[in-house]
């Protein structure tokens, strides 16, 4: 947690300017049922950091997370990894480099943690290979710094929403992947399971250097944690950059369409949203 | 990518917790197929010399015994009931595996059924007769009544839910067999070669017949068994599958295929047996757990094992006369069908 949270206040200016970005979206439209939802849309995904995707519901930012994890194939432009057309390349090899925790996977029944884990590391096996120590060695890992090791040969169906959690990113650890995409990886969760998933991140993205792109609700969790905070509206981006930069009562009237004041964070010291809302409003 | 360190947990590193990638140990893997050659060899022996009329086992090395056919006859029909009962549970273990749906099982969904109709379509239209020839009316219908009744459950609000996909195979599945029987007793030839066939059997039947499906059960065996990876990543629904690298399309195109082979021969060579594809997945499952490269071998043993004995129950039930094994086994099925349902295990996959 220490290491995650110094990552999180490393200077505005020297996270202004990311050092490279291995995945990008250039100019892409991503359509459901020929209606496009993200449109022309451009965004650098800034390597080593935590990119969190905001917006209100239907703004399309669980779109683009797919179109970038290459589940929805974009009607126009690209999503490039490391230069390359993500869609064109063959989807195993892209599975070793960049992974993904869609929003509600399905737990096969009577699954147990170290058996769900196992299967991250489908992408690195061929079809017939032999379960190697270097497999085993990426379970343990993943095991371990999710704090599951415990768990191991319990069955997932019967751990809490919280230690459930854990065993997925831990899958997802398990497929060793330089990038790694979730999707809203706290719902379900209540708020001390949310801050404590965020931070099991944080220390991943500080250890690892795992880049790390989420779509977060909870704007004041997505300011306190994003490195680079993206906020998705309509199916553009209207704002990019350090949260501090980003979260102004003006951009959450734009996104959000609700008045706020942003206040400084007494724990983080990252903006604050505090909503004004209907009943409270008493100065217009 | 970062570097593995190995030994970070000691337990793990040198095996202490068996993995999924490989079998729970060698030896404990030596004593599964172990147990599953001494259960195969147990049924099959039961199947070679239990019948309807009592013959001393040693009349089977005795050419000069007069009952000595009988239990020669018996070998064939033993081998087929043992091919066709481990094509059923492996079908079936593929199928609720790439559906993602505890009730899918080839005789549910229709698979089955459509193999039938299309098998007697074909000898009572086309006047085909030989085997070679019609077990590729059953794969056609195999294929056909698989795609329809994924077609049909798709169309709903949900998609195609096992709900759904329980009801599209029923009603073709019902469709199909009043189709059949119409058929089967408006030509009376047809009726008479296949009546026994119509309800399951794999009693008068010699090794030719068996020689003939058996290319095709080999092949779907194959490709079921090299899927079992595919179905432990397509169990964590499409979405993470294709994260992990899968072509979830292709996949289910792979897999969908090694089911027609196999449902589709077995059907071409005993009939539709209800149940077994159903059963036997789910009973083996509460053995293995939902680790596919374990639970395929076995669907497929205990699939054996399963129509084997439900053949050689129905030569002893009603003696002298004998019970298809098509009944026998929804007489065994339903029962254990129940015990399932009361122990809750027909939950999601």
């Amino acid at each position: 947690m220490e290491i995650g949270m110094t990552a999180t206040m490393i200077p505005a200016a020297a996270q202004a300017i990311p050092a490279g970005a291995r995945l990008e979206a250039r100019a892409v439209t991503l359509s459901y049922g020929g209606q496009p939802v993200v449109e022309s849309l451009d965004l650098a995904v800034p390597d080593r950091r935590t990119t969190v995707i905001v917006g209100a519901n239907g703004c399309g930012k669980s779109t683009l997370l797919r179109g970038m994890a290459r589940l929805l194939r974009p009607t126009d432009g690209a999503v490039l990894l490391d230069g390359k057309a993500v869609h064109e390349r063959p989807t195993k090899e892209v599975a070793r480099t960049l992974g993904l925790l869609p929003q509600q996977p399905v737990t096969p029944e009577g699954v147990t943690v170290v058996d769900l884990v196992s299967r991250g590391r489908h992408p690195h096996r061929g079809a017939f290979s032999r379960w190697s120590a270097e497999d085993e060695a990426a379970v343990a890992e993943a095991l371990e710094q999710t704090g599951t090791i415990e768990l191991a040969e319990q069955p997932v169906d019967q751990l809490s929403g919280g230690q459930r959690q854990r065993v997925w990113i831990a899958m997802a650890l398990a497929q060793q992947t330089d990038l790694l995409l979730l999707d809203e990886p706290t719902t379900y969760l209540d708020v001390a399971h949310q801050v404590d998933m965020l931070d099991l991140l944080a220390e991943l993205n500080a250890r690892r250097g795992t880049t790390i792109v989420m779509v977060l609700h909870d704007l004041n969790l997505a300011a306190r944690y994003a490195d680079h905070l993206v906020a998705v509206c309509g199916g553009h981006v209207v704002a990019a950059g350090p949260p501090r930069e980003v979260v102004t009562p003006e951009l959450v009237e734009e996104v959000f369409e609700l008045s706020c004041q942003v206040i400084d964070d007494p724990v983080a010291h990252t903006p604050l949203v505090v909503p004004v809302g209907r009943r409270h409003r008493t100065d217009s | 990518m970062t570097q593995v360190r190995l030994g970070s947990a000691p337990g793990l590193a040198t095996g202490r917790i068996a993995t999924s990638g490989r079998p729970r140990g060698t030896a404990a893997a030596a004593s599964g197929v172990a147990a599953a050659v001494v259960l195969v060899l147990l049924a099959s022996a039961a199947s070679i010399f239990i019948g309807s009329r009592p013959v001393q086992p040693a009349a089977l090395l005795d050419p000069t015994h007069p009952l000595h056919a009988v239990l020669a006859a018996r070998i064939p029909r033993t081998l087929l009931a043992l091919a066709v009962g481990a094509a059923l549970g492996l079908a079936g273990a593929c199928l609720q595996g790439l559906t993602r749906n505890p009730l899918a099982d080839p005789g549910i969904l229709g698979i089955n059924a459509g193999a039938s109709l299309a098998m007697v379509l074909g000898m009572s239209v086309l006047g085909i007769s030989d085997l070679s020839s019609y077990i590729w009316f059953a794969f056609a219908g195999a294929a056909v009544a698989g795609i329809l009744v994924h077609a049909i459950a798709s169309m709903g609000p949900g998609g195609a839910t096992p709900l759904s996909l329980a009801i599209a195979g029923a009603a073709l599945a019902a469709l199909a067999a009043s189709w059949t029987s119409a058929m089967l007793l408006a030509d009376r030839q047809t009726m008479e070669t296949f009546r026994f066939w119509a309800v399951g059997t794999v009693g008068g039947r010699g090794f030719d017949v068996l020689l003939t499906g058996l290319p095709f059960l080999l092949a779907g065996a194959v490709l079921a068994l090299a899927g079992a990876r595919l179905l432990d990543a397509l169990a964590l629904g499409d979405d993470l599958a294709r994260g992990l690298g899968r072509r979830t399309g292709f996949d289910r195109a792979a897999l969908g295929l090694a089911v027609v082979l196999l449902a589709g021969t077995a059907t071409a060579l005993a009939g539709p047996l209800a149940f077994v594809g159903l059963l036997v997945p789910h009973a083996v499952r509460a053995v293995t757990g939902p680790h596919h490269g374990r639970l395929l071998p076995l669907a497929a043993v205990a699939g054996a094992v399963l129509v084997t004995l439900a053949d050689t129950l129905g030569r002893v039930v009603l003696p002298p006369a004998e019970v298809q094994v098509g009944i026998m086994t929804v007489l065994v099925g339903v029962p254990a069908f129940l015990a399932l349902i009361r122990r809750g295990r027909m939950g999601a996959l």
